[in-house]
């Protein structure tokens, strides 16, 4: 069992990261890799939410909106898929709602270390993605918070590493039009192709 | 209102202020879906479809939303004119629905709805957002297609399915080049663009946080004498 899931999280940070292999998140991993620091404490957020949206939007989707899952009401043809995404977008901006109260109120230092990246999270196709993949996957609840966390760490690990990247470029002597953007795409490009060479194993 | 401020209003986003070129919004599906060519195209059309939709309904309530619940009442409309295109999809494009897999859905968190319902539907009147909702869809259309016509013609011979470059294997000329099919030459082909664009639109150029400045010791070929 314990070989299952770490197969499972194995298999999304390396061989599926949702970064550089799916190329979820794409806007905030360009825009906010310039350091590390705010590279690292955004890498953080997505964990943690990811970690708690993708089980919750699981219960969802298994107790409620699944054909059938409502045969205990007395509605067994019921199949409210097609809510599905409003649903799981509603459950992240909450989510996300949520943990910034929680943390303003108990864990101050995370709650400024993270800042403005919070709210900025609802809108970060990476954990929305995270929650359909799970769905598409068709995965168990115990599964789902493996998979969450995976796919978290794996963005995280990935912004970090492109973060170090930038960095050191800042040294370097660029041409003036690829300068900042340019770069930065081709560097993202050249580091996925180094992830698809996990592609080839199989766990 | 006149006619010129339309036609700037929509013009603009198309190559000056390209959504995707420039204010990096919208690049996970701009990635992920150009491998072929009619598949971009109606993902194409239905985030132009969105943008200007949401941004003409976001604009029409504007005035009534609390600043405080903003971003759930944009996510509620986005998140209804997605669910609709994706069912009439489902419907009638079956094939290209499976292959678009998850990216219609995240066409919700994609960054250039939000980002122009914040930036310009919240403050401007109804038409203009619209026009500004199109124009957005259509600067990043324009990029989108440029990058798969460049994937599908070169790397399979090509284009919406006919061929127009005979492939070695069928007996023609051209050997397909196996590299562009994969999804990271993307992003390599979209770097090349801005390149391409920055050096046609110098006042986009980002300016370096640290000057290089020459090597100090070292000497300063353009006055060299000859020693003959």
């Amino acid at each position: 069992m314990f070989e299952h899931y770490l197969n499972i999280f194995i298999t999304t940070v390396f061989i599926e990261n949702i970064a550089l292999s799916v190329f979820l998140g794409m806007c905030t991993f360009i825009a906010i890799s310039k350091k590390i620091d705010a590279a690292f404490g955004l890498g953080i957020a997505v964990i943690v939410v990811c970690l708690i949206t993708v089980p919750l939007n699981n219960l969802i989707y298994n107790s409620i909106l699944k054909e059938g899952a409502l045969a205990w009401a007395g509605l067994p043809e019921a199949n409210l898929e097609f809510v599905g995404l409003i649903s799981y977008i509603g459950v992240i901006a909450a989510a996300v709602q949520i943990l910034e109260m929680f943390l303003d109120r108990f864990v101050p230092a995370l709650y400024n270390a993270l800042g403005v990246f919070l709210p900025l999270i609802t809108v970060n196709c990476a954990i929305l993605g995270a929650s359909l993949f799970m769905i598409e996957k068709d995965l168990r609840f115990g599964e789902s918070v493996v998979y969450g966390l995976g796919a978290g760490v794996g963005w995280a690990m990935a912004i970090v590493v492109l973060a170090g990247i930038r960095e050191k470029l800042k040294y370097s002597d660029i041409p003036d039009g690829l300068q900042g953007l340019g770069m930065t795409f081709l560097i993202v490009g050249l580091m996925s192709f180094g992830f698809m060479s996990f592609g080839g194993i199989s766990l | 209102m006149t006619v010129k401020q339309y036609k700037q209003v929509l013009a603009k986003p198309l190559l000056e202020e390209n959504p995707i070129t420039l204010q990096i919004l919208g690049i996970c599906s701009a990635l992920a879906v150009t491998s072929n060519l009619s598949v971009t195209l109606v993902m194409c059309v239905a985030l132009t479809f969105v943008v200007s939709f949401s941004n003409l309904f976001i604009s029409i309530i504007r005035n009534y939303i609390p600043s405080s619940v903003r971003i759930i009442v944009q996510m509620t409309i986005i998140a209804s004119l997605v669910i609709v295109v994706d069912e009439l999809l489902k419907a009638y494009d079956y094939e290209t629905s499976k292959k678009l897999s998850v990216f219609v859905g995240l066409i919700i968190t994609n960054c250039i709805v939000m980002g122009r319902a914040e930036a310009f539907a919240m403050k401007e009147k109804p038409f203009l957002s619209f026009l500004d909702g199109l124009g957005n869809g259509l600067g990043y259309s324009i990029i989108l297609i440029a990058v798969a016509i460049v994937r599908e013609l070169f790397g399979t011979g090509t284009l919406m399915g006919y061929e127009i470059l005979p492939l070695v294997s069928n007996g023609g000329w051209y050997p397909a080049n196996n590299l562009l099919l994969l999804p990271p030459s993307s992003f390599i082909l979209i770097g090349l663009m801005i390149w391409g664009i920055r050096a046609y639109k110098t006042d986009q150029i980002e300016p370096n946080e640290y000057k290089l400045s020459g090597h100090a010791s070292a000497p300063d070929l353009s006055k060299r004498e000859l020693n003959v």
